[in-house]
């Protein structure tokens, strides 16, 4: 009964938020409350007893998506523009297309039928349920379905993830910051159409020192924020290590090598924030976390290797060791750790990528026949190219 | 006799943290102003954290018999005493630094401008913007 | 005992989103957004524990940890625009 209450309140939250931000016009309140929709999506996850996806979907959508969204944020304006006459034929349209869904899906089965196929077909959930233990080994089902009966599509998840770590490297680059060679000429006042971000050197923002609430956040002069410092000094190893926890406890409980990876690069991802990109690039270089990248895949890939030459299947752990549950340890173990290793570096090399670019490299406004107005600053108008990303480590 | 004390002490406990939450809850909706929000909000979230997770604790101890479930809702309770406060110390000096103004009991803006928000909220004052 | 917990936090849940969605500032917003996601933890804590499975608390940790790096990039996006820079940490030796 109270499970009811619980789930009908988180999912009334969700409905709610929605609305909200599809609302809501300030872009940065509406990547906050982005966060919150994740957040408690999560929880209405967990009530229905999928505790893996919950951990990953809290990591993920409440942590790492509302950086990158504000890391993208930071190449644009922060006000949605004012919307026209929204059309009643994309109203009408969009109604008879979700009514045809709903339609559809009731012939399905019903939520948490035990009649369903899944439930019901003998290679499936009865499967799982009754043979993992002597087929597979750990206490966690997810853990022995992800990384063994489907080892094949958890392959091609970490090799989605490498790839779109690649794609947002070759796309952003990595800028090295700070150094004097680099830095993006100043805002020239006369390009026409720029967005109006005022120039480092502001005098008026130098004496006033205040940030103008009506007109957005300037480059404001340094302020030493003493307490996250610290706190984030004190915090930082023990996120490391529960990461740790979190990778090698999976078989045990939620946990496992995604989840893990989002951890250990959130704390990273802190101690950036807090201390800036230089020194966790000094922590972490660049290279490094290149090498997480394609470590993670070339370890889940090497694994099916090694089992092939084994004499096994592709990724068939049973010929790894002595034994078959020993065997599908040790590659549930290679496996994990490959996810892991390759989340980790791509989400700390997305990271970078984002923050690396300061906000004065935003594209000039186009005119109004579409060309971009001579006398651009150069740092948005050169696109990064790939041979950025080979900056030797710092 | 024991079971009743510790079903005593965990449910008081745990009645306690929930009234520091709900009373937060309504602070939250009910007060005027950005900075009397961020005093209400934080110190009953901690506060109210605090309690209910030392309740936890005891019905973890002796009701469950789990060590493990006891160390992690410690474990939860020391993150939370560390970074819920700084989290509402970083909101309260973002919020002065970009210039909002507390607003006393009386309607009247405090301070005299953003400006002087800002130099308040900044470490040095006496030191130039560079 | 622990369905009453429940019921509070939901209820204070319910405020805190109020405050959410009318909040004037960016401020009272991310603030809400802070303190539901504490609430949130507490709420999977206490879940945990009234389902049994004391599993669920690896989670709640989890969820405090991404709460704070949350509210903390928020706060540097909207002070400085710029989520890299090393302006927190400057100090002069």
């Amino acid at each position: 009964m109270i499970e009811h209450l619980v789930i009908g309140a988180l999912l009334t939250f969700l409905v709610v938020i929605a609305i909200g931000i599809i609302v809501l016009r300030d872009l940065l309140a509406a990547v906050v409350l982005l966060g919150l929709y994740s957040l408690v999506a999560a929880g209405a996850f967990i009530v229905m007893d999928a505790v893996d996806v919950a951990f990953t979907e809290a990591a993920v959508g409440a942590g790492i998506s509302t950086i990158l969204f504000l890391g993208a944020l930071s190449f644009t304006s922060h006000e949605q523009k004012p919307r026209g006459n929204d059309s009643i034929v994309a109203a009408v349209f969009v109604v008879i297309t979700g009514a045809l869904l709903i339609y559809g899906t009731l012939d399905m089965p019903h939520y948490g039928s035990a009649a369903s196929p899944a439930q019901t077909h003998p290679e499936l959930a009865v499967r799982f349920i009754e043979r993992s233990a002597g087929e597979v080994g750990p206490p966690n089902l997810v853990t022995s379905v992800l990384g063994s009966y489907r080892g094949y599509d958890t392959l091609g998840e970490t090799v989605v993830v490498f790839a779109a770590g690649i794609a947002v490297l070759s796309l952003l680059g990595l800028r090295r910051r700070g150094s004097p060679g680099n830095l993006p000429p100043e805002a020239p006042g006369s390009a026409p159409g720029l967005t109006p971000v005022p120039a480092p050197h502001d005098p008026a923002a130098e004496t006033s020192g205040a940030i103008d609430p009506a007109t957005g956040p300037r480059r404001y002069a340094r302020q030493r924020h003493r307490v996250l410092q610290v706190v984030t000094k004190l915090i930082v190893p023990f996120v490391l290590l529960f990461a740790l926890y979190v990778q090698f406890h999976g078989d045990y409980g939620p946990g496992g090598g995604f989840q893990a990876g989002v951890i250990f690069a959130s704390a990273f991802i802190l101690h950036g924030l807090i201390f800036g990109l230089q020194r966790t690039r000094q922590v972490m270089p660049p290279s490094v976390v290149r090498m997480l990248m394609a470590g993670g895949v070339l370890i889940y890939g090497g694994t099916g290797a090694v089992t092939m030459l084994l004499g096994g299947n592709l990724l068939d752990y049973d010929v790894l060791a002595h034994d078959p549950l020993h065997g599908q340890h040790w590659g549930l173990f290679a496996i994990e750790l490959g996810v892991g290793v390759t989340v980790t570096g791509v989400m700390i090399s997305l990271f970078y990528a984002f923050a690396s670019r300061r906000s004065d490299d935003r594209e000039p406004a186009r005119d109004a026949d579409g060309s971009t107005p001579t006398g651009a600053t150069t740092g948005a108008g050169g696109t990064p190219r790939a041979g950025d990303a080979s900056t030797p480590g710092a | 006799m024991f079971d009743w004390l510790v079903w005593l002490v965990s449910w008081a406990l745990i009645l306690g943290g929930c009234l520091f939450i709900v009373a937060g809850g309504i602070g939250l909706v009910r007060m005027p102003d950005l900075f009397t929000r961020l005093h209400a909000a934080s110190v009953t979230d901690t506060g109210g954290a605090i309690v209910l997770s030392l309740g936890l604790i005891v019905q973890a101890v002796f009701v469950f018999g789990s060590a493990m479930a006891a160390v992690k809702v410690l474990l939860i309770l020391f993150f939370t005493l560390f970074t819920a406060p700084t989290a509402s110390h970083a909101l309260a000096k973002t919020a002065l630094l970009s210039g909002q103004v507390p607003v006393g009991a009386d309607g009247r803006p405090v301070l005299d401008s953003p400006e002087t928000a800002a130099r308040l909220a900044r470490s040095r004052p006496d030191e130039d913007a560079r | 005992m622990f369905a009453v917990a429940t019921i509070a936090l939901l209820v204070t849940m319910v405020l805190t989103l109020a405050r959410a969605l009318a909040g004037p500032t960016l401020f009272d917003r991310l603030l809400a957004v802070n303190s539901f996601g504490t609430k949130t933890v507490l709420l999977i804590a206490v879940y945990g524990f009234m389902t049994g499975r004391p599993d669920f608390l690896d989670i709640a940790l989890v969820y405090a940890l991404i709460n704070f790096v949350g509210t903390v990039a928020v706060l540097k996006f909207f002070e400085l625009d710029d989520l890299g820079s090393g302006v927190y940490q400057e100090d002069d030796y």
